[in-house]
């Protein structure tokens, strides 16, 4: 029934002399996101993107909904620019929509159209008012808005507005390194990232046979659902080698510091790779005070062995909140299955939620750190995967 | 395949050569449905009833109270709510006896049972998962209408005194209107000890194909004629109308031969598997701090041991770097879903539980192999004992 979808995208015309870099970003992610769909041209004009549905509009709406960047899509049905065909195309928007106020909101960028923009509204509303008992008109708070624009082509009307992610286009913010677990919390941190723009990689610590292949199936999953957001849909996920460091760190005369131990390896491995890779920064799952190891002092303790910014979209969020977006992204079955990651098979009997940095440091004393770092990483596969 | 050393026959068995030979005409050349009326439909009626037969005389019971389903879990399935669904009991919901350690595909049909207002109750095991038949005895109620008990428990290997209950629930029954119907899962039982099922005195046992060395998706329900089971799925008349579906007659084949083999060489795969069972005992009792969680007396393939201190999933996966495979005893995970309830109802302690592996054996396995495991086994624990203080 609609020949177009419009595509609004709210925050990114308001970025100056960049706007144009964005919005081309933009497109290009639409056309990589929609190119196995059947679908028309997509337009660019005055701040908005229209894309020509070719009778497929719920699927590429649908799809859509999954672009970063895109604040709301609706789908528009056009008519020529005659008032009793507004009219009749009017009644089809409004059966398709619930609710039962509305007001109409027209705009006449075509000023050859005889009726100025109010009496289109009037025209309009009293044709609906007339044709639909139910309906009331509410100026104030209606529950959908008959929106019409009479532009060169013709007229298009639309009231249904369907929200989407919003954020800025995948690949517009540089790139970063995103701590990868099996658990719930890491996927969200790498959705939250891509919203605002970061290309993501993602570096898993894999410490077979502590834990099983399973285990790092489950990862490559979660990865492979994270690659949707991407530019091009494409992830590169590593695997460090990371036996070794749990062996070390199982012998450590320090037990109730292991996991702030093994948590200090593991961003020192990211940092490295992360410059390797040309990352500007490192994502982690951290929500503060959620386990013993994302406590303030903890947080304090683990990031003193960087410098490289370390970002925690998660921090403020309570589980609930964060179970709630992997459920919406689809992450949240695969990080149930029970395969265990080395977070959970290594956890002490009382991790110490107050470590502090000069005990650490005493600690590592016994290791040896950059051996097992240099190892890890030489030891680090790339698996590319793509959505 | 040569140089991997598979300890884990009771999840499932590598089909036997002799199997997958005598299956393989029937997927391309014998391809019928034994329901066609024409020559092709005939000739495979004619192989379903010979396999029939077959399997009828290897387990000395009439052919015709054999049905073949699609799996053990639907054998168990179709037996206990086949008995819920005769129509005085679906109006009559009675009482189930049975033990704590069935198979969740018994287990798991009790509970259903109970939601349509069954009531159960659970003999008692003890520290090796063995049965006491005179405590049937005190549990036995005016309106129990099912027992059901595993022959061997495919945990620890475990042998129920099913012959003695057998012959309680006969005496029992001889006093009542309506008859006690008594169910045995013995799909770890078939070759691995001998199996007369007219001494049992049972009227519904369950076997499956591929822990015999059978194709995966075949099973097999005794039925005594007495037993006036009603269907759980619904289609044609196959299998008398109790279990419709096109018959796969493949696997059918496949069972036949494979029941055949196991009853044939019984006695030889006793010895061998009594043999090696014996050594991995040995073996075990050598490696400090472990524990034998299964019977001395217990099946002939099966041993279940703990090794407290190394998860029972890190085993698996170093032991799987050296080309063996065995099973995890209880959890994949510390999380409590995961725990096996078999051996929690045994009474374990949280750090043999964890530690848990089962080892299941096959006729084929060396003297030799054992030796290696033996050795793997000991020199793993302790690595691991030693990284994970």
């Amino acid at each position: 029934m609609y020949p177009l979808l419009l595509v609004r995208y709210g925050e990114l015309s308001l970025k100056g002399r960049n706007r144009k870099t964005f919005e081309d970003l933009l497109l290009t992610n639409m056309r990589s996101r929609l190119a196995d769909l059947p679908h028309g041209r997509i337009t660019k004009t005055f701040g908005r993107i229209y894309l020509e549905t070719k009778g497929n509009w719920a699927a590429l709406a649908q799809r859509l909904q999954g672009v970063f960047g895109i604040v709301s899509v609706s789908p528009v049905l056009k008519r020529e620019l005659d008032l009793d065909q507004i009219k009749e195309g009017a009644a089809l928007v409004i059966q398709d929509t619930p609710g039962q106020t509305f007001k109409v909101e027209a705009r006449r960028p075509n000023k050859a159209f005889p009726l100025t923009s109010p009496e289109l509204c009037n025209a309009l509303g009293g044709h609906l008012l007339r044709n639909f008992p139910h309906l009331k008109v509410d100026v104030h708070n209606p529950d959908f808005v008959l929106n019409v624009e009479i532009r060169q082509e013709g007229a298009f009307l639309y009231s249904q507005v369907i929200p989407c992610l919003g954020g800025l286009p995948a690949g517009s913010s540089g790139k970063g390194l995103l701590l990868l677990s099996g658990g719930i919390d890491s996927p969200v941190a790498g959705f939250l990232s891509m919203k605002r723009g970061v290309t993501i990689e993602g570096l898993h610590f894999y410490s077979y046979p502590f834990t099983s292949e399973r285990s790092k199936a489950k990862v490559v999953d979660l990865a492979t659902r994270l690659a949707a957001y991407n530019a091009k849909g494409s992830f590169k996920l590593w695997i460090a080698y990371f036996t070794e460091i749990q062996k070390a760190l199982q012998k450590t005369s320090y037990p109730t510091l292991s996991i702030t131990l093994m948590r200090r390896f593991m961003l020192r491995i990211a940092t490295q790779l992360a410059e390797r890779e040309q990352a500007l920064a490192l994502i982690t799952g951290d929500s503060l005070g959620q386990v013993a190891s994302q406590t303030m002092e903890s947080i304090h303790v683990i990031n003193a062995v960087t410098t490289t910014p370390v970002f925690r979209p998660l921090i403020g969020m309570d589980k609930q909140e964060i179970i709630d977006v992997a459920y919406k992204i689809g992450t949240y079955e695969t990080s149930i299955q029970p395969y265990d990651d080395c977070c959970t098979v290594f956890v002490p009997k009382n991790p110490a939620t107050r470590p502090r940095l000069d005990q650490v440091l005493e600690a590592e004393r016994e290791l040896d750190v950059e051996g097992l770092v240099s190892e890890a990483i030489a030891k680090t596969e790339l698996v590319q995967l793509k959505a | 395949m040569r140089n991997e050393i598979y300890l884990d026959n009771s999840a499932t068995t590598p089909v036997a050569e002799e199997v997958v030979q005598a299956m393989e005409p029937y997927w391309t050349i014998q391809y019928g449905n034994p329901s066609s009326p024409h020559l092709r439909g005939v000739a495979a009626e004619n192989t379903l009833n010979a396999c029939r037969k077959q399997i009828g005389a290897f387990l000395q019971v009439d052919p015709s109270s054999l049905y073949f389903t699609a799996s053990g879990t639907e054998a168990n399935n179709l037996a206990l709510q086949g008995v819920a669904n005769i129509p005085y009991f679906l109006r009559n919901p009675g009482h189930i006896i049975t033990t704590p350690i069935e198979h969740p595909s018994v287990l798991k049909v009790i509970n259903h049972l109970e939601e349509r207002g069954w009531s159960v109750s659970y003999l008692k095991v003890n520290e090796f998962g063995q049965v006491d038949a005179n405590q049937l005895a005190t549990l036995l109620k005016p309106d129990t209408k099912i027992v059901s008990v595993m022959l061997v428990n495919n945990e620890l290997g475990s042998i129920a005194p099913v012959q003695e209950i057998g012959r309680i629930i006969e005496q029992e029954n001889r006093e009542r209107q309506h008859k006690i119907v008594f169910h045995v899962d013995a799909v770890q039982a078939l070759g691995h000890l001998p199996l007369r099922i007219p001494e049992l005195k049972v009227h519904l046992c369950s076997f499956s194909g591929h822990k015999i060395f059978g194709p995966k998706g075949i099973g097999l329900l005794y039925v005594d004629r007495q037993v006036p089971l009603r269907p759980i799925l619904f289609g044609g008349d196959q299998e008398s109308g109790l279990r419709p579906g096109t018959e796969n007659l493949p696997a059918i084949v496949g069972l036949t031969k494979a029941v055949q083999l196991v009853t044939e060489n019984l006695e030889e795969n006793l010895r061998q598997l009594q043999n090696l069972r014996q050594a991995l005992i040995d073996g075990i009792n050598t490696i400090p701090n472990s524990r034998i969680n299964s019977p001395q007396e217990g099946a002939p393939h099966l041993l279940n041991a703990s090794f407290p201190g190394v998860r029972g999933e890190v085993l698996v996966h170093f032991l799987e770097q050296k080309r063996i495979f065995v099973a995890m005893g209880a959890a994949c995970s510390s999380k409590k879903k995961g725990v096996s309830h078999v051996l929690e109802s045994i009474g374990l302690l949280q750090d043999e539980l964890m530690s848990a592996i089962r080892f299941s054996l096959a006729p084929t396995i060396t003297l030799d192999q054992i030796q290696y495991v033996v050795y793997s086994l000991k020199e793993t624990v302790e690595e691991i004992r030693n990284i994970c203080v």
